[in-house]
């Protein structure tokens, strides 16, 4: 871990100041990811910057009907929180499947946006890895490469996003409001991570200068018909070898809106239009679950160790989608899969 | 006698771990302490070429950076390397020069005012190497595997009588390296008084690291005193001094003040693990059951430099009734450090493949699975055809059977369900040694009726200083809160390390040989006394008790001890006494246990949860129920994550492990851990030692990822012969 400059912003607009006025600062809240990576020496600020004062801790009704969450609501008061254990349990069976309970405690809303891959090779500063270090090469894609992404990877980059709250945000449509030296502006959840490409240094378009502010959720939760399904090595502290967050809004049964998101699966939350509009109008059948699993994995890629990941993907949407149907979502508590 | 003994006494010591007043290797404190941090290399063979240590050096708190090129002096013999449990070979010696043996390796040593900067300033120590190709990969080594001596002698002709077997089975069964992660890291504080040191160190010896101290460092007895009260958690990793321990001393010879050092969870990795191993089984028998022959042959994996290895084999050759039986044994070398002993070496890695490989033979034979090692029982050891001194597997057996309803198994695969669940029940035996090792204990009383109870053993977190508080108080008649236990002191009475499971064996018989020792001098002062109630009585015939010395003929003959001591003028007495145990014996001592497990497995997904399992343990007289069952569990739920999680993941390319942390290296959590039943069995023992203990540190987890995996292919149909059994492995053909 290197030496750094330690300060505390005093609010929303000073944190933006000195962030503008040193490059290699980062700002920090919860730092359960952020702290690791130094002592991993993969991040090295010049600055951490503090924001975990700033006043962005609140959960707030929308006009819309909506929700907006500061983005320094703790994972742990944003999993139980009343409002989103009664509209949005999708989110909260999310965060709940996640980390630890001291981690929730620590870990933000911000930050769980902005964690990093858990890929061997970019923990390990001495191998090479395109995401830490651009155009050193990347060691996971003929190396050991369990964990890592199956569908929109790149030549460059094979990493995932190990968050299992984006998940569920991807799949609720959640808007993310950030604030820049440009005043504010709203990047839709499934905008917000990038696929590696040829710059897989960067995770999301969000702008070095820009900083979260809040989460919004729109009035649509999915309160009946959800399921945030995790498969991974442990039952639990342990992050997904594929997830699957399933929401459908169903009418005399019949799928009228279908939303699918994988974790674990990709550089981002992936979700894919073409097989939420397949389930659409349709009856919840197996088969139409598996007509939108093989829609999902069409161009699903493996490098060895993860191409079991294509078949368990497969197996764990038409799960999940069978128990969001069925409206008995899957508990984080009890580890029998439902 | 027996007040304590055979209790669920409280730990004597709980108090001060739970109150951060028990303090380990890394917390000790000393004026103008200096800490380390450690660079290691990034390749796994070859020569350092340049250590460039300039940009490190210009950082203000940096007080000096060792390498191989300006540390003080070291011994320069393989000898002086040598610690007491060195397998053969020529040790590793850190910073010694410039070759660079395993990747993870230590290069420099940075010394600095606080702990942050000597961190901050190993992270800029730049280092060039001349690289060299590396091997690190056990499977494709296979074809430069060195035969190893087998390690008991075959008996009858076992290829024959496996080739005209009416039921034969024969399979590879492979187990990853493993590391043992104790929770406590590697952590040497050693302390600078003009020249001489006191070491406090984690480990699971402490006059092993001291002579070994002393052997590196070519100095007197004397100079060096090696301290480690208590550890957290040592699995075997302790066993051999590691060396965060030279580089304190070497940092502390350098500087002429103290010098801290821990190691972080990642370096943890390059030091000892158990080793990856590839175990072929053959099983021939008769459609009754009956074995002909078993073959086993293990290939294992060291480093290069030492030849570390154990017999996995001996447990094949020993456990069932069979005629035949034969045994191989290979090693492969690679450029990773040496291995080492892991909880029970040799027979969580041996019996898993042994009982998995039973179960294969079972299934084949339609025989249910407890049957067929009931058929196969054996009262002797077949290796050497001894009688064991006691064994009580067959009620291990039926109690376990009994507590899980093990009659009620259904014995087809797939035959059980509970919704999407497949449910499986499975089984396995489990088998260590009841070994014993010379040991010398002191004991002081005093007129007022407290003892100190001191022998330089370790209590590596398992309950050692309790047992010995209990074994004291019930042989010197005194309450519990009078005994003092003093361990973990290279000052202290000589102790062997505490592995093996043998220091409760060896350390309580010890404090026997001494407390009676106690009371044959007590003895003879109450008989110089006037009148003496005891006048006549035989040292045999007198016990301590409540204070007192009394006759056990007639218990109102007594004499208390303080008087007897005021008679004889004095405030204490002190006896030291070493006791050995006979080897070589007419019997076989071991312990023994039988394991039953259930999982349910989704059957599409794959997970696998274990709902239950029991653990029937005959392992002689249990001298702390709660200890003890703490342990036993502690080793299931170990056979657990051996059986499911554990891997070590070694990148071939680089030569180098990719998961060296908690986070990707599994164990099982809480949420992975459901019913667990631990039963003691009764087994008296009059042979293995006066006291009848056999020892309970390794047993715990054998037979456990034998009787996991059996249970996940009765309820899914899938044999998963290469651990541990993730789920993709079990729906890889689906």
């Amino acid at each position: 871990m290197n030496n750094f400059q330690y300060s505390r912003a005093t609010d929303v607009a000073d944190a933006l100041s000195q962030i503008a006025a040193d490059a290699s600062a980062k700002f920090i809240a919860g730092g359960t990811n952020l702290i690791d990576l130094m002592k991993y020496d993969v991040e090295q600020p010049s600055r951490l910057i503090d924001i975990s004062h700033l006043p962005l801790a609140k959960v707030e009704e929308t006009t819309a009907g909506g929700l907006r969450i500061g983005a320094l609501v703790p994972n742990s008061d944003l999993a139980w929180h009343p409002l989103v254990t009664e509209r949005y349990p999708l989110l909260s069976s999310a965060i709940l499947a996640g980390a630890s309970a001291q981690l929730r405690n620590m870990a933000s809303t911000g930050g769980n946006l902005l964690q990093r891959t858990r890929c061997f090779y970019f923990y390990d500063v001495a191998t090479p890895c395109n995401k830490r270090d651009p155009r050193s090469g990347c060691s996971a894609k003929d190396g050991i490469n369990r964990i890592n992404a199956i569908l929109g990877t790149s030549d460059a980059c094979i990493a995932t996003h190990p968050s299992d709250m984006c998940v569920a945000l991807a799949a609720l449509d959640a808007k993310v409001h950030v604030a820049g030296p440009n005043g504010e502006r709203a990047i839709a959840m499934v905008d917000f991570h990038r696929l590696p490409g040829d710059t897989p240094q960067r995770d999301t378009n969000l702008d070095p200068k820009e900083i979260i502010t809040a989460i919004e959720l729109p009035a649509q939760g999915f309160n009946t018909h959800y399921t945030y399904l995790k498969i991974r090595d442990r039952l639990s502290y342990a992050f997904a070898l594929v997830s699957v967050a399933a929401a459908l809004k169903m009418d005399n049964g019949t799928i009228r809106d279908a939303r699918l998101a994988l974790g674990g699966v990709a550089h981002k939350p992936w979700r894919n239009p073409e097989a939420e509009a397949a389930l659409n109008g349709q009856p919840p059948t197996h088969d139409a679950f598996a007509r939108a699993a093989d829609i999902v994995l069409h161009e699903a890629k493996g490098f060895g160790h993860n191409t079991f990941k294509i078949g368990l993907a497969r197996r764990v949407i038409t799960r999940a989608l069978t128990q969001a149907a069925n409206g008995t979502p899957q508990s984080q508590s009890d580890k029998k899969i439902a | 006698m027996t007040t304590y003994i055979g209790t669920a006494t409280l730990r004597v010591d709980g108090r001060d771990k739970v109150t951060g007043a028990a303090r380990y290797a890394g917390e000790y404190d000393a004026p103008d302490l200096a800490h380390g941090s450690v660079v290691t290399s990034t390749i796994a063979k070859g020569r350092i070429r340049r250590i460039d240590t300039n940009e490190a050096m210009k950082v203000d708190g940096v007080l000096v950076i060792l390498t191989h090129e300006n540390r003080p002096p070291m011994a320069d013999s393989d000898k002086a390397y040598e610690d007491d449990v060195a397998p053969e070979g020529s040790p590793y010696r850190p910073l010694y020069d410039g070759e660079i043996k395993f990747n993870g390796q230590p290069v420099a040593l940075v010394l600095a005012e606080d702990f942050e900067t000597a961190t901050y300033a190993a992270s800029l120590v730049k280092v060039d190497y001349d690289e060299q190709p590396h091997v690190t990969d056990l499977e494709r080594q296979l074809g430069n595997a060195v035969a190893l001596d087998p390690p008991a002698k075959p008996r009858g002709d076992a290829a024959k009588a496996f080739a005209t077997s009416d039921i034969k089975h024969q399979a590879d069964y492979s187990v990853p390296i493993e590391h043992h992660n104790p929770m406590e890291l590697f952590a040497s504080t050693a302390v600078w008084h003009d020249g001489k040191l006191t070491v406090y160190d984690k480990t699971q010896g402490v006059q092993n690291v001291q002579r070994y101290l002393c052997g590196v460092f070519e100095t007197k007895p004397d100079e060096i005193r090696v301290m480690s009260p208590f550890m957290g958690g040592g699995f075997g990793s302790g066993l051999r001094p590691q060396y965060q321990v030279v580089l304190a001393v070497l940092g502390a010879r350098a500087l002429k003040r103290s010098v801290r050092l821990v190691l972080t969870r990642q370096q943890m990795y390059m030091i000892g693990y158990r080793p990856a191993m590839i175990q072929r089984i053959q099983l021939g028998a008769k459609p009754d059951g009956t074995l002909n022959a078993i073959t086993h042959d293990a290939t294992t994996m060291t480093s290069q430099y030492e030849d570390f290895h154990r017999n996995e084999t001996t447990w094949s050759g020993l456990l069932y009734k069979s005629e035949a039986a034969s045994y191989a044994h290979s090693l492969v070398r690679l450029d990773l450090p040496t291995a080492c002993d892991m909880r029970a070496p040799s027979a969580a890695t041996g019996v898993y493949a042994l009982e998995a490989a039973m179960d294969e033979l079972a299934v084949a034979l339609k025989m249910d699975p407890l049957e067929l090692r009931l058929k196969c029982y054996s009262d002797s050891d077949q290796s050497t055809g001894l009688p064991f001194s006691s064994k009580n597997l067959r009620e291990c057996y039926s109690q376990g059977a009994e507590a899980f309803g093990w009659n009620k198994r259904s014995f087809e695969p797939r035959s059980m369900r509970d919704g999407n669940d497949l449910i499986g029940w499975g089984m396995a035996t489990g088998i260590w040694e009841a070994l014993q090792v010379p040991i010398t204990v002191r004991i002081t009383l005093t007129g007022n009726g407290h003892a100190e109870v001191a022998c330089a053993t370790s209590d590596i977190g398992t309950g050692t200083y309790t047992i010995m508080a209990q074994v004291a108080a019930d042989m010197l008649g005194l309450p519990i809160d009078n005994i003092t236990v003093k361990l973990g002191d290279s000052t202290l009475p000589p102790s062997p390390v505490e592995g093996g499971s043998w220091i409760a064996a060896s350390v309580s018989n010890g404090i026997v040989t001494t407390s009676n020792a106690i009371r044959d001098e007590l003895l003879k002062m109450a008989q110089a006394m006037p009148n003496s109630a005891l006048k006549g009585a035989l040292a045999d015939d007198v016990m301590l008790t409540n204070g007192s010395i009394m006759s056990k003929k007639n218990p109102r003959s007594t004499v208390m001890v303080a008087d007897a001591m005021r008679h004889a003028g004095i405030e204490r007495v002190t006896q030291e006494k070493a006791t050995k145990f006979k080897k070589g014996g007419k019997h076989a001592h071991n312990t023994h246990s039988a394991i039953f497990a259930e999982v349910k497995v989704d059957e599409q997904l794959g997970v696998i949860r274990v709902t239950r399992l029991v653990g029937a343990v005959a392992a002689g007289r249990i001298l702390n129920l709660k200890t003890a069952h703490s342990q036993v569990m502690g080793g299931m739920i170990w056979g657990m994550g051996m059986a499911l999680h554990e891997e070590t993941l070694v990148d071939h390319r680089f030569g180098r492990i990719m998961n060296a942390n908690i986070a990707e290296y599994h164990v099982p959590v809480n949420a992975d851990v459901h019913n667990i039943e631990v039963i003691f069995v009764d087994e008296q023992d009059d042979i293995v030692n006066p006291m009848g203990i056999k020892g309970l540190g390794e047993i715990g987890i054998v037979g456990v990822p034998a009787a996991i995996a059996n249970a996940v292919y009765h309820a899914t149909g899938k044999r998963v012969r290469d651990l541990p059994i993730t789920l993709d492995k079990l729906t890889r053909d689906a």
